[in-house]
């Protein structure tokens, strides 16, 4: 069950932001998040959410094999992982990130806190 | 490192270039918290007594709070303060959007800003990177325009803020624009970066800011947007915002009205919030972490053309609309869009632009001074009175000081009907009805500002007990059951809302989840706990907030040579001109009245006749 956004309803508060970070990190700290929210201003006046759709071009693209689907979702094993960033760049909607400190990529692991926080149901598993 | 706060201040001296980074001083956090407590401590210490607040030494300070920026509804509310070109006295101003929790998030609680810049200039702010850039590309052109190309420039991800050519033009009501639509609007605060010679400010920030207990922070977050979910003030706020409000504004009375010459209006149902939905509205545009857009953007179709426009929200319907007697929200709308391009807060804006119409047709401003014929109704010559304001043309130049200021140029006694208190001008509620809220905008520190005070709700209640504002507005209130406000008793309840309102710009929160969806105080205690590992309890932050008032009270009487008493009075017309007609005609409050308010009202804060704290009153907050 990919996150699914909704651009009709989102309102651009970015508590999606807050939540990741807090969940995932343990720290207020938007930037960190995996998912990405930003406005096209002044027109056409619209949200948009880049989020992680499970594609798997991440996976693909690992030449240690280090990103491996479980259950519905795309999870990187770290003791296979060897920091290359390939998955990074291949990410088609940038949400991929990087573990500045270990040098690692990091991404979407389906917890669901930003569906579940979301105020305008903007957000969703399908 | 101290929990809730990023913990550094940035002082930019603009004159000799300079950028200093310091630790955020534990006094201010120990005993003002942030946002309006660090301003007004900041702004009495530090700024030069008797500066001129075009002069160049006048601080510029913006200021977040210990819960800014973090996992609760509508963390992202930023405090600028400086000493109001409006008023000569303390001056702030604050706005949603993202800009300051970005400041928060580049490491800084608060940035004072100094001097003035040689050329033309801009600041940049990318986490640690500070830098004063040239602006000369964007000098004169509209604040959206260049929100717009600075993003383009430096990215999306960096927040913009910028000033109009209103700003540049030290037109005295000029704002700071924010977000394609989101405004500091108040004193003249855009004027003074005008004044500094800087255009806009854009900041980055990607830095964590420390949270004593992330665990309890995640589950309390997550408790108080179901909490905010869950309260029939969110359904009934979201969907038209402030807009919302209009239509219970017009059946009590209190909707200004040509130059808040009457309180009520036949075409308040054209320009209401139904209005903007069904005539304007392309999406719910919400400030940082807020679950409940109050922000409508939408797309206005007029004859001096198309625009793509945040708003109207209910001050700016009230005070561009009915109060210019502008009818068509498509045509409000517009002028919503001409002020933001400009830089004009469209608070100050509409009341300047009726005032305007009211002295022209009583032929006070000639033709040839004015450029063109205008009238009330007309909303081409609304426009074109902001475009003569903000260039500074003709009569436009007097315009340019406020209302007070014009006044004073144009004469007639025209000072009478000039709608302010202290130099700024009076916001969307109409008050000879409602003695509290009179009695609010009189006494507030930064002039007659709805955001210090709201007490509308008990007016026309007649009680201290009015139930939620929710409550009030999805109410049938009309003609048929007002009774006369009773000014008996509203001192407690005025005082109570001074310190109640402002409290949230202490926090660096919105007010909104409180004070109108009725989210309870405990989770914001219970908030504060987790961010910044102290227990604070609620009266312990109204007591702050009162010791703020009080300071802010001295620094006006520090700063304007003749301050007191007669300061505190509304103008003439809400004390000598009966409502003509509408649900509260024949309705006004006397001068017998305002003076018996006056009095209470300063003997229960601790103040002597002249509303000068007592050295007992100043003691007791230990401000020596």
């Amino acid at each position: 069950m990919p996150l699914k956004f909704n651009y009709e309803t989102c309102s651009g508060c970015k508590a999606c932001q807050l939540v990741c970070a807090l969940q995932n990190f343990k720290e207020t700290n938007p930037s960190k998040s995996v998912l990405n929210v930003y406005g096209k201003f002044p027109v056409p006046g619209k949200y948009y959410v880049d989020v992680c759709n499970q594609c798997g071009e991440c996976a693909k693209i690992c030449p240690v094999e280090a990103i491996n689907m479980s259950g519905n979702t795309y999870l990187i094993d770290y003791d296979t992982c060897i920091g290359c960033l390939a998955c990074v760049e291949v990410c088609p909607t940038k949400v991929m990130r990087v573990n500045q400190e270990e040098s690692t990529p990091y991404k979407c692991t389906d917890c669901k806190q930003c569906a579940e926080v979301c105020p305008r149901d903007a957000l969703s598993f399908e | 490192m101290i929990y809730g706060y990023a913990g550094s201040t940035l002082r930019i001296d603009l004159t000799n270039e300079k950028v200093i980074k310091e630790p955020l001083k534990q006094e201010w956090v120990d005993e003002y918290l942030g946002g309006r407590g660090f301003t007004a401590k900041i702004l009495f210490d530090e700024n030069p007594p008797n500066v001129e607040p075009f002069d160049e030494e006048n601080i510029f300070v913006i200021a977040m709070g210990p819960l800014s920026g973090h996992f609760l509804p509508a963390s992202g509310k930023t405090h600028f303060c400086t000493k109001s070109p409006a008023t000569g006295g303390y001056g702030d101003s604050n706005m949603g959007g993202h800009f300051g929790v970005n400041m928060k998030y580049a490491g800084y609680d608060v940035t004072i800003i100094k001097g003035k810049a040689k050329q033309q200039s801009y600041i940049f702010i990318d986490d640690d990177k500070v830098e004063i850039r040239s602006a000369e590309k964007y000098w004169g052109k509209g604040s959206t325009k260049v929100e717009e190309e600075l993003k383009n420039e430096l990215g999306e991800d960096f927040q913009i803020l910028t000033i109009g050519p209103a700003g540049e033009n030290l037109v005295k009501f000029a704002c700071i624009s924010h977000d394609f639509g989101r405004q500091a609007g108040r004193i003249g605060i855009g004027a003074v970066l005008g004044s500094k010679n800087i255009k806009a400010i854009a900041v980055r920030g990607t830095k964590s800011v420390p949270v004593f207990d992330p665990e309890g922070l995640l589950n309390k977050g997550k408790e108080t947007y179901a909490a905010c979910r869950a309260k029939p003030g969110f359904t009934a706020w979201t969907p038209q915002g402030t807009a919302g409000i209009t239509d219970w504004c017009n059946n009590v009375g209190a909707l200004p009205t040509r130059n808040f010459q009457t309180s009520h209006c036949d075409y308040a149902d054209k320009i209401n919030g139904q209005a903007i939905l069904d005539e304007l509205k392309i999406t719910d545009k919400g400030c940082f972490a807020c679950p409940i857009p109050c922000g409508k953007y939408g797309y206005a179709k007029t004859k001096l053309g198309n625009v793509y426009v945040e708003g109207p929200e209910y001050e700016t319907l009230s005070l561009l609309g009915s109060n210019c007697e502008v009818k068509d929200i498509h045509e409000i709308a517009y002028l919503n869009y001409i002020c933001d391009e400009l830089g004009i807060d469209t608070c100050s804006g509409g009341a300047v632009v009726s005032f305007a119409l009211e002295c022209y047709e009583k032929g006070f401003i000639s033709k040839e001074d004015m450029g063109r014929d205008v009238k009330f109704g007309d909303f081409e010559s609304v426009a074109h009175i902001l475009e003569i304001i903000t260039n500074r043309k003709g009569i436009g130049n007097a315009l340019a000081e406020g209302v007070k200021g014009a006044a004073e140029i144009i004469g007639n006694d025209s000072s009478k009907f000039a709608i302010h208190v202290k130099g700024l001008e009076w916001t969307g509620y109409e008050s000879r009805n409602a003695p509290g809220m009179m009695l609010g905008y009189m006494t507030a520190d930064i002039g007659a500002h709805h955001g210090r005070c709201w007490v509308l709700g008990n007016d026309v209640a007649g009680s201290a007990d009015a139930g939620n504002i929710t409550d009030l507005i999805t109410s049938q209130q009309s003609a048929s059951t007002l009774s006369k406000a009773k000014h008996e008793h509203v001192v407690p309840i005025v005082i109570k809302s001074q310190h109640t309102r402002p409290a949230f710009d202490i926090l660096g929160t919105c007010r909104l989840q409180y004070m109108e969806i009725g989210l309870e105080i405990d989770y914001y205690e219970d908030l504060i706990y987790t961010i910044t590992g102290k227990k604070i309890k609620w009266d312990e932050i109204l007591k702050l907030s009162e010791k703020i008032w009080t300071l802010n009270r001295m620094y006006n009487f520090r700063e304007i040579s003749d301050f007191g008493r007669k300061y505190d009075y509304p103008p003439a017309r809400f004390y000598e001109e009966p409502i003509p007609d509408g649900p509260n005609e024949g309705h006004y409050i006397s001068l017998d009245v305002i003076d018996e308010m006056l009095d209470e009202y300063y003997t229960a804060r601790g103040w002597d006749n002249n509303g000068n704290p007592t050295i007992e009153t100043l003691r007791g907050f230990s401000l020596n």
